[in-house]
């Protein structure tokens, strides 16, 4: 089957006869194969790339061939987070705690122009210019929004990624890394993230700058 | 249709002399009405005169001196509307006699005028913020108030040619994000009453009920839950499983689209109404075109208008579908209608995108026409679809689910609204026709070429959820009609009567282009004033307006039930919350 | 009879299932991995098992299907790449998210504009794809890509490197366009030319 071709580390002959039964590999391959085929996305979301995604989990483009067809309602049992639509600043608390909980290994993907850098909406007022700004993003897909195969492209990248990781390495299995905490963001004349509070206070007390038009 | 936004002969002014006078701008129509009269005046038109639809309020900002509230209404019993607007003067605070105690349907509308012009309605029930949270400051749609990644009034920017050197709007921003904030604004000491008027509002709405005293509890459903289609969250108050006050909460979606309309150049706005109710590009591209061509007052290209018959029908199916299919999402049960609700999705974007490019936002209008006539081989394709295979599935969908016990248990007898509550909530399209309304624009007020179509407007009587589904499989096979007719009809020849152009000319004035979209009545409110920009873009989205009875369907039914009746009600947020 | 509904929808989902053998046993071999298989199962006649098998069988795209856009370059005779842009701007002009960057050359000595851009920048987790770049541009210099498979790693602003693709990969996924624009140009050209010897005589 070709998922033995997958599994099998590259140095050790098998023999042509038991090669669909037997495979030699390591426990970072095995690991990774187990989970690459089985990353079960958050039921989430935001936009009208939200409606492509729904198409790729149809019947035409099926995204249970990937083990993925699991899609599920609560941020607990999912592993892949595909920001689907555009960020905006009313909903990236929710977001943001979403996010914090999903267990670990967990990854996103910001699917379609808007989640991955603010896409045609970027210039509004209550819009997020990229979801990377408050949560890391693994995958970026480009396009508005990106076909159902577009984003199986990605979806093949994310695995690629997965298959580049090592479980000596990863950050879940490391001492003490129990799952940081992002802080939420807060809604106040506009949007507020408390890693930056220092920040903004120091750039609202310098006096107002001359208007953006003259720099431009 | 060669008239601007068509008034009726009516004489407001005779019968409230001194207090309503003819709107004379040029390009202009309608009347302008005395602010204190205003209740009076809306109240004779509702009654003596028999406009009972209110179709959309907005407001605009004649800056520097004046902000205008403008009101559409219309007869259920078809035929043209009536335009009339209150004149402020722009000075904090600017305040309006709420329409809502005689329109409920007002109400919503607003909420998004306080929201994002600061217009405040005096006698609102619940002036709260609609689309932005409780404590942003400042009012977005003000021409004076700019956003953090402001850079000009208009587009085309001056800083993208023939000097464009990249600098991405972060790096332009001294947050270095999309971020602006008062002078000497402190974020450690912003105290946040964020969700307190809303439980305010839902507890001020309690009733108790007379029955055993259970304690009350509210829940929030949403904005990410699986049944609330997108963004959406509705917060509830419930007596054990019934419903006792619910308020929806919006904005999760506000991508700020009439701001950003605004600064556009005509042309430009076309890709945007796409995103607005993403499952109907095709519809709502007509809308907006029909709003612009009226105001260029030019012809649409023959074969244009079939074309776009063609793909607003094709359009209202697909979306009809998949409300089928993941209506048995709502009520519980699994994929399989949905599955095969997507199948026949696909085959139709398949359409979409061999003649427009893409699948889902298509970008098919320009003014006078379309951007692409059919490639070789794809009218065939429609044939094939219209005649053989949509019929086919329409009567699959029907032996699927029509008859299903369990379905028939759930849905039948639950009432959505009735149609008299409907029409004063402004709600429109597919509901407004279960509940016994004939009211469709297509018929009401044709617009493109819909005259010369025969068919009917589908109806039921019951209003409850069993009719809701039944009349968009009625929808589908009238649609299947009309197409049926249109790909016999097509004509040869030119695709636009104009010349294609990237800057096209508005003469000054105010339109008013309005579609029956699949979710109800789609408008687009344009002014012009000669300038390349749209001065005011508005949009009359028909799931933002059917959303505002919400309320009044759910109280006193199950939360199970609850889910259902949005499942029908067919809202797609980037329409709602624009 | 209580749950006769049920059954007859039970009768539509077990005629989906059974669909999928009769529509193998009729296309046998050809069903799956064929030209004439995707083709079939797009049609009006397609009946049971929907799926593409993408990516070892892909769904294929229309002529007119966009995804971001591109810039042709012309091969000239020694290899040189000669754009086909003039930088007169009518795409960044019209372009409804405003995601398109352009610096127009000028003369070293002169100061005066050339027609060639030296810089020129799309931000992709911008553009909407929207298409009006290519629809209003008039040389024919900027294109809607066919590539989606373009996820990555990190943010996707292309510069001019990335966007530059060659007239004979145009002529690849548009056969039709490019052709009609082709001779558009033929026309332009020998209308040209037959101006210039009229004003020469
Ligand atoms: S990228 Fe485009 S399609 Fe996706 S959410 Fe944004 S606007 Fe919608
Ligand atoms: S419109 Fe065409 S020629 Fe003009 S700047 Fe754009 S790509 Fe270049
Ligand atoms: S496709 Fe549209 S958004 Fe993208 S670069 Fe071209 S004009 Fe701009």
């Amino acid at each position: 089957m070709t998922d033995n071709k997958e599994l099998n580390s590259p140095g050790y002959e098998i023999p042509e006869d038991l090669q669909h039964a037997v495979s030699i590999t390591t426990i970072d391959r095995l690991y990774n194969w187990g989970r690459r085929w089985s990353v079960w996305p958050m039921m989430f979301g935001l936009a009208c790339c939200a409606i492509e995604m729904i198409a790729a989990q149809a019947a035409r483009y099926d995204l249970a061939r990937f083990g993925m067809e699991v899609m599920r309602p609560s941020p607990r049992q999912s592993d892949l987070m595909i920001v689907a639509g555009t960020v905006t600043k009313k909903m990236i608390p929710a977001i943001v705690r979403l996010y914090n909980q999903m267990p670990e290994p967990k990854y996103v993907i910001a699917m379609g122009a808007c989640a991955s850098g603010g896409g045609p909406f970027k210039e509004g007022y209550n819009v997020v210019a990229g979801v990377d700004k408050f949560v890391p993003v693994d995958v970026y897909i480009p396009g508005c929004p990106p076909t159902p195969q577009a984003l199986t492209a990605g979806l093949m990248k994310l695995q690629e990624k997965i298959d580049k990781e090592s479980i000596r390495k990863v950050r879940w299995y490391q001492k003490g890394a129990d799952s940081v905490e992002l802080p939420i963001p807060v809604l106040g004349p506009d949007l507020m993230d408390p890693r930056r509070y220092n920040e903004i206070r120091v750039l609202a007390a310098k006096p107002a700058e001359p208007a953006t038009e003259s720099k431009a | 249709m060669t008239t601007l936004v068509e008034t009726e002969t009516l004489d407001l002014a005779a019968r409230f002399p001194g207090s309503a006078a003819v709107d004379t701008r040029p390009g202009y129509s309608g009347w302008i009405v005395n602010k204190d009269r205003l209740v009076e005046v809306a109240t004779a038109l509702r009654d003596e005169f028999g406009y009972d639809l209110l179709s959309h309020v907005t407001g605009v900002d004649y800056f520097p001196d004046k902000m205008e509230v403008v009101y559409n209404a219309y007869k259920t019993t078809g035929g043209p509307g009536v335009l009339f607007k209150v004149q402020v003067p722009r000075l904090d605070p600017i305040e309006v006699p709420s329409v809502t105690p005689i329109w409920p349907g007002a109400e919503f509308q607003e909420r998004e005028i306080w929201d994002l012009y600061g217009i405040k309605f005096t006698n609102h029930p619940d002036l709260r913020r609609i689309l932005m949270w409780e404590g942003f400051e400042g009012h977005p749609l003000r021409k004076d108030w700019h956003e953090p990644f402001y850079e000009e009034d208009f587009k085309p920017l001056k800083s993208r040619w023939p000097d464009g050197k990249y600098v991405s709007a972060e790096d332009k921003n001294p947050y270095k994000d999309n971020l602006q904030f008062p002078q000497n604004f402190d974020p450690a000491k912003v105290t946040l009453d964020g969700e307190a008027p809303l439980y305010d509002t839902l507890q001020k709405y309690t009733t108790v009920d007379a029955g055993i005293k259970t304690d009350h509890i509210i829940v929030n459903m949403g904005p990410q839950h699986p049944s609330t289609h997108g963004v959406f969250r509705a917060a509830v108050v419930l007596d054990g499983e019934t419903i006792v006050s619910l308020k929806p909460v919006m904005g999760y979606l506000h991508r700020n689209h009439e701001k950003i309309g605004e600064r556009n150049t005509f042309l430009q706005n076309m890709p945007y109404t796409d995103r607005l109710d993403y499952f109907n590009s095709m519809s709502n591209n007509w809308g907006y075109s029909l709003a612009v061509e009226k105001l260029m007052n030019i012809k649409v290209a023959e074969r244009a208008e079939y074309l776009r018959v063609i793909m607003a029908e094709l359009s209202r199916i697909q979306n009809h579908l998949i409300l089928i299919g993941m209506l048995l999402n709502d009520l519980g049960a699994y994929f399989t209608p949905a599955l095969y609700a997507f199948e026949e999705r696909e085959l139709i974007l398949d359409i979409f995108e061999a003649t427009s490019g893409t699948r889902m936002m298509c970008n098919y209008h320009r003014f006078g026409g379309v951007s692409r006539d059919l490639p070789e081989g794809v009218l065939e394709k429609i044939r094939g679809l219209v005649e053989d295979r949509l019929p086919r599935k329409a009567d699959e969908f029907d032996r699927l689910l029509t008859e299903n016990e369990i379905f028939i248990s759930r849905m039948k007898g639950v009432k959505v609204i009735d149609g008299e509550d409907a029409i004063k909530y402004s709600v429109t399209g597919p509901v407004l026709r279960a509940a016994g309304i004939p009211y469709d624009v297509r018929r009401a007020q044709p617009y493109g070429i819909y005259d010369r179509f025969d068919f009917d407007v589908a109806l039921r009587h019951g209003g409850d959820l069993y009719d809701n589904y039944l009349i968009r499989l009625d929808e589908i096979r009238q649609s299947i009609r009309i197409l049926q007719q249109a790909v016999k009809q097509i004509p040869d020849g030119p695709i636009n009567s104009q010349k294609p152009q990237y800057q096209v000319r508005v003469p000054a004035g105010e339109a008013y282009g309005r579609i029956e979209a699949p979710k109800g009545e789609l408008g687009y409110y344009v002014i012009s004033t000669g300038k390349p920009n749209p001065w005011r873009y508005h949009v009359r989205a028909p799931s933002f307006m059917n959303i505002t009875a919400l309320e009044k369907m759910c109280v006193g039914k199950k939360i199970a039930d609850f889910v259902v009746i949005l499942g029908v009600l067919d809202i797609v947020l980037g329409e709602l919350d624009r | 009879m209580y749950g006769k509904g049920i059954i007859k929808g039970l009768g539509v989902t077990l005629k989906h299932f059974v669909d999928t053998y009769l529509d193998d046993i009729q296309w046998w071999g050809r069903r799956y991995y064929k030209t004439g298989g995707i083709a079939h199962r797009s049609s009006k006649d397609t009946r049971g098992i929907f799926t593409v098998q993408y990516p070892e069988e892909k769904l294929p795209v229309p002529e007119e299907f966009r995804y971001v856009p591109f810039l042709v370059y012309d091969e000239g005779a020694d290899g040189k790449k000669e754009v086909r842009c003039t930088s007169c701007g009518i795409c960044a002009k019209v372009c409804p998210p405003q995601c398109i960057w352009i610096v127009r050359s000028n003369d070293p000595q002169t100061g005066r504009p050339v027609p060639e851009p030296t810089e020129f920048y799309i931000d992709a987790d911008i553009c909407m794809n929207c298409g009006f770049c290519a629809e209003y541009c008039p040389f024919d210099a900027i294109i809607m890509d066919h590539d989606y498979e373009i996820a990555s790693y990190q943010r996707n602003v292309f510069n001019m490197q990335k966007l530059l693709k060659p007239a004979s990969y145009y002529r690849s996924i548009r056969p039709l366009n490019y052709q009609r624009n082709d001779e558009e140009r033929k026309a332009k050209e020998a209308a040209k030319a037959a101006k210039a010897e009229a004003s020469a005589s």
